[in-house]
Parts: C-alpha cells; structure tokens; sequence
C-alpha cells in the first residue's frame, strides 16, 4: 500500500500515530493491556474500550523527542470521560519533567462524554489549565484536527488554546455541535444534515481563513507529518512564551473587530468574500491553491 | 434572591459597587479589608461572543490597572451564572470556541501575575459557559441550591438511549453524570458549598485565604472519593 494516500479522517487514531511519528518510535503509556476501562461506561453496560479511547506516548518525530495523545473518534466521539482525560492531562504533566520537542494533541472528540459528564467537563478543565502550564514552561503543543468528529465542546477550547492549529479541509473545529443546535433550536438556525452547510460554517477552509487554523493541510497522514515537523523545527528556535498584557489586549482587539465586522453573518461564504478574490470558488480550491490565495490577501 | 440582596450578603451591605450591563456584571467590592474585582455574569446568561469579550476585557482591565497603579494584585472574585454557551450558527461561524480560549488566556495571565481567583456559582453553572472562565478559578464555591450541570438527566436518556429511571437510580450511587453542586464537590470539582444559613462574607475571607495557584482538584476528588481514577490514571502516564 502507498503510504501516500492514507487519509487521516478516515484513519484510526492508532493508524494516525503509526504514521505520523518515526516508525517504530511509539513507546505507549497506559497501554490497553492495562485494561484502564471506564467504571462509568461499564457500569452503564456501554461497550468500553482497553484504552478508554486514547493513545498516549511518547515517539520520535524527524528524530525529535515528542508526546503524543490520539483521540479515538470512532469509540464514544472520542468523548472524554475520567479515564480518557486523566491520561491526557497526564501526558501534559509528564512533559513538565520530561521536556519533549513538543506535544501533539490529536484531538478527534465532540467533547465531554455524557455517560460520564461531570468527570468529564472537570477533566476538560485540567487538561486546558495544563496546556497553559506546558506551554508556560516553554514546550509547545500542537493541536492536530482532521478526524471525523472534529474538535467540539471543551475540546474545541483545548484546541485553541494550543501553540499552533493544523487543520485538514475535512477537519471541523467549534463548541457546539450542529446537531446540538439544530435540536434545541431548529433547524431553520441550523441544518445539521446539510453537509456543505457544516463545512462552511466549521470546516478547515473557514477556520483558517479566520486564523482559528495557523496551518491548512491535505488530509493525508504524510501532510500532516510534514506540518509537524515543520512547526518543531520552527518553535525549536523560537520556544513559546505564555502570552502577555499587550498580546492579549490585541486578541481582545481583534476578535471586537471581528464580532463587529461579521455583525450579522451566518455562513462561511460571508468569511470568504471578506478575504477572497474569488470567493466562490473557496470550496473547489485544492489546499494549495487556498494557501496561495490566503498568503496574498493577507 | 435578587442581586442587590445576594452582593449584600457576599460582601457586607456598602462593601460592593457592580454594574450590570445586560447580563454581564462587574466593579469592585471588598472582602474584610481587602479590596477585590469582581467579573460575572446574571440571570443565567447564555455566553455569546459579545458577553465573552466583555468577561475578557474585565479582567485584562483589572490586571492593567494593578500592574500600572504599582498596586499589589487584587484577587478577582468570578460570579458564574450561566446556562451555557449560547447556541447558533453565528457564534459557532465566529468561533466562539476561540473567544472562550481567549478568556481563559486572560484568566490565566491573572494567575500568572498574582491574581489570586476565587469563583462563587450563583444559580447555575452549565458546560461551556462554567468552563470559559468559572472552573478556571484558584477556589470554586457554590451558593446553596445552585445548579451545577452538563445535561439534565432526561436529555441524557434521550442521547445515551438509557431509560430515565435507569438514570435516576444509579444516580443516587454515583456522583459521575447527574446535575447537581453535591456531585460536583465530592468530585473535586468544587471546593466548597455554602449553606444558607452561614455568613457568607466570612465564607468569601476563608475561600480566598485557601485559594492557591496550583490544580489541585484531581487529588480532592480522590480524597472525597468522588473521583478515584482520575489521580492515579493521570499519575500512570505521567511517571510510568
């Protein structure tokens, strides 16, 4: 099989890291044959996981030490429960003594796992004052979304919380799921079944036309390989440093900037004309294409 | 309890000077001889983007102003009440997820700087909206009757496909998904609960004497034995 083609949406999260870090590399903390399941989800006779749907471990990445953490879409949303965000938030921990290149977060999760909700958002919780602390001690983290739950709820906030974004065009990223919304508020507010409709609304294109994604990449596993690394070698230089007064006063500019300029906009393709000659044409543009144009709007 | 009535009681009557703007308050008060800010919102307020700058821009004022008037950092008393994030296509096209993030950047720089942050549930605390910046405090105190939640049990068994009396019986063993402050406390989610009848302007001086900076929930929740994976799961991959 050529390596080549391997879509990261549709991969398994253990597939993702196979391929993503230096083969052979991943050594696995709390592997499944620890059988660290959810008590939660047993005792609700949910089916459970060995792994409680998250890898987590540490590999080598273009010969750099990284951690990693890969969310398994595929078992509960990659929603995240007691188990599931103690090793995430673990991971996070283990790299204040450890001191890797960098932390991947693959994240592929709707959020907080309702078998085990209080959990869950308290976990959530500690994993984002634990990103901060990673970050503050000068390690980045890298936000990885391309999987087919994307990245909602709290995990949406731990996305944009990390150093750096990658996004796949399929990748979707946002706080409350379109079927969320179209359930408690109609589906003339949202239509969660129109496909096009979801990508421009949380879709890669859109988030990194309004720079929530700092990066846009092929949804092939390699892509994303070549994003990381590419990050690694440039925060190797240049380690992150927790954001001060100045830098936040000028997010709060611009997302007022934001708020008021798409005053009254409800769909991606408001975004696009804001930032794109040819805004229709967004949504056939191959990434490449898109990157180019991007780079010369800004 | 209207607001008035509740600030009177949080901090003594004179001892507090808020305004409210739509659903978003803030000001100063003073907690024994201390003086404090204070940042929330009322009335159960949906979190949009507009309410999440506001928030936001609160408490980056409140650390400007200390740093620039060469005073000590005053502690920063977060008031959450709050259904959740509000939900519609707008704010999700703007990525409120982002402006969330945003507040808790700002939350932590507050820390950071010496801040100490102390947030008191007033009503309800919901998902999102008790993420972006209440469970983001040093010390997180719930007002007696306050609702503490994710989901309500009946629209948990409609997404799990689990019967609602199902649901209830075993929330009565386990504090792991049903609504309520109690569970929330035995899980190490939050410190402390005040009753009805305590003086609650003493509660404020103890809870801000106890806030520290580091996370320390994990380990109440195991000591409370409402949380006892979370610690030792965490300290597997942590140290293994």
């Amino acid at each position: 099989m050529n390596g080549l083609q391997i879509s990261y949406f549709e991969a398994s999260a253990r597939k993702r890291l196979s391929e993503l870090v230096d083969a052979g590399s991943l050594v696995e903390f709390c592997p499944p044959e620890m059988r660290q399941t959810s008590p939660h989800l047993a005792m609700l006779d949910a089916p459970l996981a060995f792994d409680d749907g998250v890898v987590t471990g540490r590999a080598s990445l273009s010969g750099h030490k990284v951690l990693v953490a890969a969310q398994e879409g595929r078992f509960n949303g990659g929603a995240v429960g007691e188990v599931h965000g103690a090793k995430i938030r673990g991971l996070l921990d283990r790299a204040l003594s450890e001191r890797p290149t960098a932390v991947l977060l693959l994240i592929d999760s709707g959020g907080v796992r309702l078998h085990e909700a209080n959990a869950g958002l308290i976990a959530i919780s500690e994993i984002m004052r634990a990103v901060l602390r990673v970050q503050a001690a000068g390690i980045p983290v890298f936000a990885l979304v391309g999987g087919s739950c994307g990245a909602f709820g709290g995990m949406g906030i731990v996305t944009r919380l990390c150093t750096e974004v990658v996004m796949s065009e399929q990748g979707r990223l946002g706080l409350s799921g379109p079927e969320v919304i179209e359930t408690v508020k109609g589906v003339e507010e949202f239509d969660s079944r129109d496909r096009a409709l979801v990508w421009r609304i949380t879709g890669g294109k859109l988030r990194r036309a309004l720079g929530e994604a700092t990066l846009l990449v092929d949804d092939l596993i390699p892509a994303f390989r070549t994003a990381a690394v590419s990050l690694i070698e440039r925060y190797r230089a240049h380690p992150p440093v927790p954001a001060d007064l100045d830098e936040l006063l000028g997010v709060q500019a611009e997302l007022t900037e934001r708020s008021a300029r798409f005053a009254a906009a409800r769909d991606g393709r408001e975004i696009w004309a804001n930032t794109f000659a040819e805004a229709s044409r967004v949504p056939e543009m191959t990434v490449a294409e898109f990157n180019i144009q991007l780079g010369e709007a800004a | 309890m209207n607001g008035e009535t509740m600030f009177d009681r949080l901090f003594g009557a004179g001892a507090h000077a808020l305004t409210t703007e739509g659903l978003f308050l803030c000001g100063t008060a003073r907690i024994g001889a201390q003086d404090v800010a204070v940042v929330g919102t009322r009335d159960h307020a949906a979190i949009d983007g507009t309410i999440a700058l506001r928030i936001a821009e609160a408490v980056l004022h409140v650390v400007r102003d200390d740093a620039a008037g060469g005073k000590p950092p005053r502690p920063i008393v977060f008031i959450a009440d709050t259904q959740g994030q509000a939900l519609s296509r707008h704010e999700e096209l703007l990525g409120l997820n982002g402006y969330f993030a945003h507040i808790v950047r700002c939350v932590d720089l507050a820390r950071r700087r010496g801040h100490r942050l102390l947030t008191v549930i007033s009503g309800e605390a919901v998902s999102g909206g008790f993420l972006a910046y209440g469970l983001m405090a040093d010390r997180i105190c719930a007002l007696p009757n306050s609702q503490v939640r994710v989901m309500d049990l009946r629209a948990m068994s409609r997404v799990t496909k689990i019967s609602l009396e199902r649901l209830e019986e075993l929330a009565k063993r386990s504090p792991v998904f049903a609504p309520g402050a109690e569970n929330y406390w035995r899980m190490g989610g939050i410190h402390e609960i005040w009753s009805e009848e305590g003086d609650w302007s003493e509660c404020m001086a103890t809870a801000l004497s106890h806030a520290a900076n580091s996370d320390d929930r994990a380990a109440i929740g195991l000591e409370r034995g409402g949380r006892l994976l979370s610690a030792p799961t965490a300290q597997i991959v942590a140290s293994s």
